[in-house]
C-alpha cells in the first residue's frame, strides 16, 4: 500500500485520474471545483502526451471531451452544479454516441445561480439522466478523500466496459476538505475500442460516431439495446457499505457527506441503545435497490438524509416498494444537517428517545 | 480510359441534397483534396447539424457527428488527441455562425490546427428555410416574411472579415461555387486550408457562398445568379488573412 499523503479531495482526484492514464482534460473555472482544473494545469504538461485546456465555456469543454472520446482515449472533465447543467446537452450525446468519459461534479448548492456551499441537490440531475432523450449515467458518490481517488479509477473502469460516461457526484465538502489519502492505482480493464476514431489508414471501413437515426425503428432498437446494458449494470454493478444493519430496526440512507454526519448520529444512538444503521449508497445509479428492499422486510422506519429538498428519497420508496414509511432529515441551500438533527430524526423514528 | 471518377474520399452512398444544391460540389472538392494530399486515412471529420448532418455518410473517412454549433470543439478534442490527425469540420450559416459562433471564434483564437469548411448560403435549410446569422438585409425567409429588417434584427455576420481580426487564425478566405472559375479557386483554397494543417500552421477557415434553390425558392440556374447579384456584393470574395503570406 502507497503511503499516506495530506491531499485535498480536488487535487487527490485529479492526481488519480493522471495515475489513470488520463492525458486529455477539459475544464472551465468554477467554484467549488476549480482546484482539479488548476492541478491539472500545473501537472498536464509535465505529463507526456498530457493536454490541459481551458475551455471558452463548458459546453465546449464537454464537446472537446466528446471529441477525445471519439478517438478511444480516457478523458476527463470537471465542473459545479451550473456548470454541468450546461454540459447536460453533450452528456446526452455521449450517452447517444456510447462514449466512454469521466465527468466530475463537485456539487453546490441551486438552482440557478444558487450559492457555492456543499449541497447534494444535483440528485435528480445525476441520476435521471441530466439531458434529453433516453439514457443513464454510472454515477459514483465518494464519502472520502480516499474515496475520491477509488471512484476516477472505477469510473473510468465502468464507463469503459459499458460505453457510456461516468459521473463522480461529489461536492464542496468533499473537493475541498483535506484528508490523509494513500494514492494507489486502481485497476482499469482493457475493453475493445475497434469503434474508435483513429484513421482508416485506408485499411478498413469508416468508423463512424453518431447520435442520430432518422428512422425511428432503428433508434428504438439502439435504445432498447442500451437498456439491456443498464440492466445488466443493475443488476451486478450496484455499490454500497453497511453499517450496523445486522440488527438494526431503523435504517438510515445516506450517501457522500451526509454518510459521515450520519455515521456519527448512529454512534450516538446506539450508545443509548436505539437499534439503527446505514445503507451508504456508493452507486448513485445503479441505485443499489436490492439491499435497500431486503432491507425493508427487517427495519421499521427508514430514514433518509440529503442536502436537498428530498430527491433520493423518491428512489428509496421506489426500492422499497413503499412498504416501509421513509422520513426525510435535510438541509438545503449549501447548509450542511448536523449530528443533532440526524439525531433528532432517529428519535422521531423510534418513537422517542430509549 | 478513365478521365473522370469519383473521389476515393467520397463513400458509394447517394447524397441527399435537393437538386441544384451546391454542397455536392463542395463534398466533392473536399473529398479531392483529401485524395490528393493523401492524408484520407489519416482523417477525421466533423459532421454538424443542419443539411451537412449526414455528411458522416459521404466522406470516406472516420466521422464524428457534433451537437448543433459545437463541430470546432469536436475538432478540438480529436486534433488533441493525435495532432497527426487530419480533421476538418464541414458546417453551414446557422451552425457555425448563430448556434456556434463562441466554439467559431475560440478555436480560431487557439489557433487549433483544424480546417473549417463553412459553407454560407444566407439561410436555415434542414429545417425549411427560416432566417440566418447570414441572410442579407431586404431577404424574405420563414421567419422573416417581410423581408430582413436590420433596424429589428440586426445586420448579417460577415465571418471571414470578423475572424480576421482574430490573431490566432491562420488562413480565411471566401470563394463561390457558382461558376467553372469560382470552382476552381475554391478548390485551391480548401487544399490550402488542408495543406496548412499538414505543415502544422494552424486555424484555417474558408467560407464557400452556396445556393438553397429549396428554400430561395429559384430554379437551380436562377439560384446561382441570385448569388451572383445578392451574395458577391455584400460578401466579396477574396482572401482576408494568410499569416505565412504576410510574414513573406
Amino acid at each position: 500500500m502507497a503511503d499516506k499523503v495530506l491531499m485535498k479531495g480536488n487535487e487527490a482526484l485529479a492526481e488519480a485520474a493522471i495515475m489513470a492514464g488520463c492525458k486529455h482534460y477539459f475544464g472551465y473555472p468554477i467554484t467549488p471545483q476549480t482546484e482539479v482544473a488548476a492541478y491539472m494545469a500545473k501537472k498536464m504538461p509535465k505529463t507526456e502526451g498530457g493536454v490541459f485546456l481551458q475551455a471558452e465555456s463548458e459546453i465546449a469543454a464537454i464537446n472537446m471531451v466528446i471529441g477525445v472520446a471519439s478517438t478511444g482515449k480516457r478523458v476527463m472533465t470537471s465542473s459545479s452544479s451550473p456548470g454541468i447543467s450546461l454540459k447536460s446537452e453533450g452528456i446526452s450525446y455521449l450517452a447517444g454516441c456510447d462514449l466512454p468519459a469521466l465527468i466530475i461534479n463537485v456539487q453546490r448548492g441551486g438552482p440557478g445561480l444558487g450559492g457555492i456551499q456543499p449541497s447534494q441537490s444535483d440528485y435528480f440531475q445525476a441520476t435521471k439522466g441530466g439531458g434529453h432523450g433516453d439514457f443513464h449515467l454510472l454515477v459514483l458518490a465518494p464519502n472520502s478523500v480516499q474515496e475520491m481517488v477509488d471512484m476516477v479509477f472505477k469510473g473510468f473502469d465502468l464507463a469503459e466496459k459499458y460505453r457510456m460516461p461516468a459521473m463522480i457526484l461529489s461536492d464542496g465538502t468533499m473537493g475541498q476538505m483535506m484528508e490523509p489519502v494513500s494514492l494507489e492505482k486502481g485497476v482499469i480493464n482493457e475493453y475493445d475500442k475497434s469503434w474508435a476514431l483513429t484513421g482508416t489508414k485506408g485499411e478498413r471501413k469508416p468508423n463512424i460516431v453518431n447520435s442520430l437515426y432518422i428512422s425511428p425503428d432503428e433508434l428504438e432498437k439502439l435504445n432498447f439495446e442500451r437498456y439491456e446494458r443498464y440492466k445488466k449494470i443493475e443488476e451486478t454493478e450496484a455499490m454500497y457499505e453497511e453499517y450496523l444493519m445486522d440488527d438494526a430496526e431503523i435504517c438510515i440512507v445516506a450517501f457522500g457527506v451526509a454518510s459521515r454526519v450520519s455515521k456519527n448520529a448512529i454512534d450516538i444512538a446506539r450508545k443509548e441503545g436505539i437499534k439503527v444503521g446505514m445503507i451508504r449508497p456508493i452507486t448513485l445509479w445503479p441505485f443499489p435497490k436490492k439491499v435497500l428492499n431486503d432491507a425493508a422486510d427487517k427495519v421499521n422506519k427508514f430514514i433518509s438524509v440529503e442536502l436537498s429538498m428530498g430527491q433520493m428519497i423518491e428512489d428509496i420508496e421506489l426500492a422499497i416498494r413503499c412498504k416501509k414509511e421513509v422520513l426525510l432529515c435535510n438541509r438545503t441551500g449549501g447548509m450542511i444537517t448536523t449530528t443533532g438533527d440526524v439525531l433528532d430524526k432517529i428519535y422521531e423514528a423510534n418513537g422517542g428517545k430509549n | 480510359m478513365v478521365v473522370f471518377e469519383k473521389p476515393n474520399a467520397l463513400t458509394e452512398n447517394t447524397l441527399h441534397y435537393c437538386p441544384g444544391c451546391t454542397h455536392g460540389i463542395i463534398h466533392r472538392l473536399v473529398a479531392e483534396a483529401l485524395d490528393e494530399l493523401g492524408v484520407t486515412g489519416r482523417t477525421i471529420g466533423v459532421a454538424s447539424v443542419g443539411c451537412s448532418v449526414f455528411t458522416y455518410n459521404y466522406f470516406n473517412c472516420d466521422m464524428v457527428q457534433a451537437a448543433h454549433g459545437r463541430a470546432p470543439a469536436v475538432a478540438t478534442g480529436v486534433k488533441r488527441s493525435d495532432k497527426n490527425n487530419i480533421v476538418f469540420t464541414y458546417q453551414g450559416d446557422g451552425d457555425l455562425a448563430a448556434i456556434g459562433t463562441a466554439e467559431t471564434v475560440h478555436s480560431a483564437a487557439r489557433g487549433e490546427n483544424i480546417t473549417v469548411i463553412f459553407v454560407n448560403n444566407a439561410i436555415y435549410g434542414m429545417t425549411g428555410g427560416q432566417m440566418a446569422p447570414t441572410t442579407l438585409p431586404g431577404q424574405k425567409t420563414q421567419t422573416s416574411p417581410y423581408g430582413r429588417d436590420v433596424e429589428a434584427v440586426g445586420y448579417p455576420v460577415k465571418v471571414c472579415e470578423m475572424l480576421s481580426q482574430v490573431d490566432g487564425a491562420t488562413y480565411l478566405e471566401r470563394v463561390a461555387v457558382n461558376n467553372v472559375a469560382n470552382v476552381k479557386k475554391a478548390k485551391a483554397a480548401i487544399k490550402k486550408a488542408f495543406q496548412n494543417q499538414i505543415e502544422g500552421k494552424g486555424f484555417s477557415l474558408v467560407e464557400v457562398l452556396s445556393t438553397c434553390p429549396t428554400n430561395w425558392g429559384l430554379a437551380p440556374d436562377k439560384a446561382l445568379s441570385w448569388l451572383e447579384e445578392n451574395m458577391l456584393p455584400y460578401y466579396p470574395l477574396g482572401v482576408y488573412k494568410d499569416k505565412y503570406a504576410e510574414e513573406k
